[in-house]
């Protein structure tokens, strides 16, 4: 996929960009329903530690899921900056409102088209299938996830 | 979607509704033959679905539709004979139908033509030739409405004519009211004994021709006066048809009828016209709205059709009413102010009846249901060359529409095994001094908040000895194990289990039963099984009587919060120092002399906070099997709006949904037949000594 997609320019998209353990990650700004403040979390006993628990959106009843998992990186501790982003994802079919633990929201900027470069074959401590690509934004690399794939796979 | 194809929608529905009705009327027929209202519902459910087919553009549906219909409109007339063969074909093209109308695609015109050959063939027997059927005007019968005014001669009665066999001989041509006027006879001294006077008023709907009424007179018309006027199909009101009937000029008629009174009292006050024409045109009035009201298809009712989607999302926002509700209660417990209690008491009653208002919306009788089983117990029956009675009670059972819908599919399983290996050949049921007709017994009856459904046939009853060999021959249980009847009947719902020897078309292949336990419980009721050898079995499913709402019984776990159905509560005591002692060994409450196997939550969900010193244990129970669950605290009790869990959590088996509790936090509701699996597992098999 990623090499027939290096014929063609890839579509500029506006993104909400988001911290996580250091890693600056973008979301297509329109799967982005809201933010919130870190707010009371129900531990589900027995979930994969990807979707650990449950948080209440307006009325809703929500999984929030935790990126770093898949990403294999370090537990951070909750800051004054902690947000959770609520996004709607596409989950076989249904669509499915997810809640997503970050560190930082950072703007909603445009990512170029243009800027967006293949993921590296090599050199990377994440799964490929996980990342559509990487941004880049003044000299940061911007890592943009595949979060309908990350949620599928196994 | 844009209005024809949201009218297109409404007739698929409309179609879906009347086939259920054609079906039924059609299975009632096949009992009852002569029966005329289940013959004028088939016929008017085929007339409805080919005319507003082909005013929706379902043509292939008319064309089809059409010939049917002439059949039943030929035995609607007597002109034939409802045979059974004829029913079954009529019951083979409703499913062509609906195949027409679901997947027209995939419709092979050949069978369509094949069961028309078929209907050909019956009406061709019967000595009416599918041409003249062809030749039929669309009309179904053509039934036209007259209006026969007649004065016969004065001297008619001394000719030898009785006026009344006229009168009947009218009647003959189709169903007519008769009103006789009286203006005509004069005052006692100049009344003639032998003279005619009176003169009639007839109003007549028949298929036959204008001619056929004139022949009736076709003796008598010499010096008498007769009008036949055609009406038109809407009744008219009163003032129109005096007028029409040149009885009332209109002129006379609007003047009258501007001062808002009953016109008929107002013209006859006025001496406008005498009460016997005025009564004349009251019975045409009345005969026109009964002959259209016969005509429309159904008659009005007083509901209305809503999507499904509009229901749910009424019950969300409900379900979201009674939490604020609740979060507002507790708020205001807070506060000593009476006024503000007051009100927030005002609202809890308020938003509780809302909240039953709307789950009564969503009630379906379960009849809705077992309708559709009638048709599958008489084509099993068939195929297995069975004789089969179906019976069935309390059809009037109501339940969430969620609930019906997905119980189509467990019903159907066990009816099936029923069918097949419940009951017995008729010959072997003589041996066994059984009628030869095997019955089953759908029956539907509320318990608490619980609704009871259950399948019982008078078959041989479940085989104690081949379910247990096939449970030993799976490794299920060990060959010395002891087991209740009922242990031993829940082996039936493991996977792969099956004891028929040989595999059927119906049943036998060992998958289903274990499908119809999962779909009963994601429904969070249980299935009992009870049976007799020789005499028969019943499996009962017992479900709670909304999916939305439920009571719960809060309790703490480490630091958790979780929702227990109060349902599944048997009670709560306390966990005793000694049982306390015995960690790890024994998981076993003596109460009251049985021993119930318990499961400490704590350890469940890792808890990683020290247990409470006086922890509790909530004894709850599925069926007949009871478990104790250790819980830290109860928190009291809590009216539950369930949320279900999204897939990302399907995994985790323990939880059947969660809710939102009065703070906002969401709190997760136990899954009682998973924990009670999952407590009774280990120790599976092995009695309580």
């Amino acid at each position: 996929m990623t090499q027939t997609a290096a014929h063609d320019p890839r579509p500029s998209f506006e993104a909400l960009t988001l911290g996580i353990a250091g890693e600056v990650f973008a979301l297509d700004a329109n799967t982005v329903r809201e933010i919130l403040d870190v707010i009371a979390v129900t531990e589900v006993p027995g979930a994969r530690d990807f979707v650990p628990g449950l948080i209440n959106v307006r009325g809703r009843v929500v999984p929030l899921a935790d990126l770093r998992v898949k990403f294999g990186m370090e537990q951070t501790a909750k800051t004054e900056d902690s947000r959770i982003v609520v996004v709607e994802i596409d989950l076989d079919g249904e669509p499915t409102i997810v809640g997503l633990l970050a560190d930082k929201v950072f703007e909603v900027s445009e990512i170029a088209g243009a800027s967006i470069a293949d993921t590296p074959e090599t050199g990377m401590n994440w799964r490929a299938d996980y990342i559509k690509g990487i941004g880049k934004r003044g000299d940061d690399f911007i890592i943009i996830p595949d979060i309908g794939r990350i949620f599928t796979a196994d | 979607m844009n209005a024809a194809t949201d009218a297109a929608q409404v007739y698929l529905e409309e179609v879906a509704d009347l086939l259920v009705q054609l079906e039924e009327a059609l299975l009632g027929l096949e009992q009852a033959p002569d029966d005329r209202d289940l013959l004028d519902t088939a016929f008017r459910a085929l007339h409805t679905i080919k005319g507003s087919g082909a005013m929706f553009g379902f043509d292939a549906v008319a064309d089809f539709t059409h010939h049917l219909e002439n059949a039943f409109d030929q035995v609607r007339k007597g002109k034939l004979k409802l045979s059974s063969t004829l029913v079954g074909i009529a019951l083979a093209s409703k499913d062509h139908i609906r195949a027409l109308i679901e997947h027209p695609a995939e419709v092979d015109p050949a069978a369509g033509d094949k069961l028309l050959a078929e209907v050909t063939l019956c009406m061709a027997a019967a000595g009416r030739t599918p041409v003249a059927v062809a030749s039929d005007p669309g009309e179904p019968s053509g039934l036209v409405t007259w209006r026969i005014r007649f004065r016969l001669a004065r001297d008619v009665v001394a000719n030898g004519t009785n006026p009344l066999r006229l009168l009947d001989e009218l009647r003959e041509l189709g169903p007519c009211e008769v009103v006789a006027l009286t203006d005509g006879i004069p005052v006692l001294e100049e009344i003639d004994v032998a003279g005619c006077y009176v003169a009639w008023d007839v109003v007549l709907t028949t298929n036959r021709p204008k001619s056929a009424i004139e022949e009736v007179f076709i003796f008598v018309i010499d010096g008498m006066e007769l009008a036949i006027d055609r009406l038109p199909e809407q009744p008219s009101r009163l003032g129109d048809i005096l007028v029409r009937r040149g009885d009332l000029s209109p002129e006379v008629a609007e003047a009258i009828a501007a001062r808002q009174e009953k016109l008929g009292t107002l013209l006859v006050r006025e001496g406008v016209i005498s009460e016997d024409r005025l009564r004349s045109a009251l019975t045409e009035q009345q005969h026109m709205r009964a002959e259209a009201g016969k005509a429309t298809v159904a008659p009005a009712v007083g509901s209305i059709r809503v999507p499904a989607e509009r229901l749910d999302s009424l019950m969300d926002q409900v379900g979201e009413l009674v939490i604020a509700q609740a979060r507002l209660r507790q708020m205001v417990m807070a506060f000593e102010d009476p006024a503000m209690r007051s009100i927030a008491e005002e609202i809890e009653r308020l938003s509780n009846g809302l909240r039953d208002t709307t789950m009564g919306i969503r009630m379906v009788p379960i009849g809705t249901l077992f309708g559709r089983f009638r048709r599958l117990v008489r084509d099993l029956a068939q195929e297995l060359g069975k004789s089969v009675q179906l019976t069935m009670a309390g059809e009037e059972t109501e339940l969430d529409k969620t609930v019906i819908e997905r119980l189509a599919d467990p019903l159907i399983h066990v009816i099936r095994n029923s069918l097949d290996h419940g009951l017995e050949d008729a010959r072997t049921r003589q041996q066994a001094g059984k009628e030869r007709e095997g019955r089953i017994h759908l029956s539907a009856a509320h318990s608490g908040a619980q609704v009871l459904i259950t399948v019982r046939d008078d078959g041989r009853g479940l085989d104690r000895d081949a379910i247990r060999a096939k449970a030993v021959e799976n490794g299920r249980i060990a060959e010395d194990t002891a087991l209740s009847d009922g242990e031993l009947f829940q082996l039936i719902f493991a996977p792969g289990f099956s004891t028929a020897s040989t595999v059927t078309s119906v049943s036998g292949r060992g998958v289903g039963m274990d499908v119809v336990k999962r779909t009963i419980e994601t429904l969070r009721g249980t299935i009992d099984v009870a049976s007799t050898p020789g005499a028969g079995t019943a499996i009962t499913f017992s479900l709670p009587l909304t999916l939305a709402i439920i009571d719960g019984l809060l309790v703490r776990v480490g630091h958790g919060r979780y929702v227990i159905p109060l349902l599944a509560v048997v009670e709560c005591v306390e966990l005793s120092e000694e049982a306390e002692q015995r960690h790890k060994g024994r998981n076993f409450l003596n109460i009251r002399g049985d021993l119930i196997p318990f499961l400490r939550l704590r350890e469940a969900f890792h808890s990683p906070l020290p247990a409470d010193p006086y922890q509790k244990v909530v004894i709850v129970s599925t069926g007949e099997r009871r478990i104790g669950l250790v819980v830290d605290q109860l928190l009291g009790g809590h009216q539950t709006v369930i949320k279900s869990l999204s897939k990302l959590h399907a995994d985790v088996g323990t939880f059947s949904g969660a809710t939102i509790l009065g703070d906002g936090t969401v709190a997760l509701i136990l899954d009682i037949a998973h924990l009670v699996a999952r407590g009774q597992n280990p120790d599976a098999g092995r009695k309580a000594v």
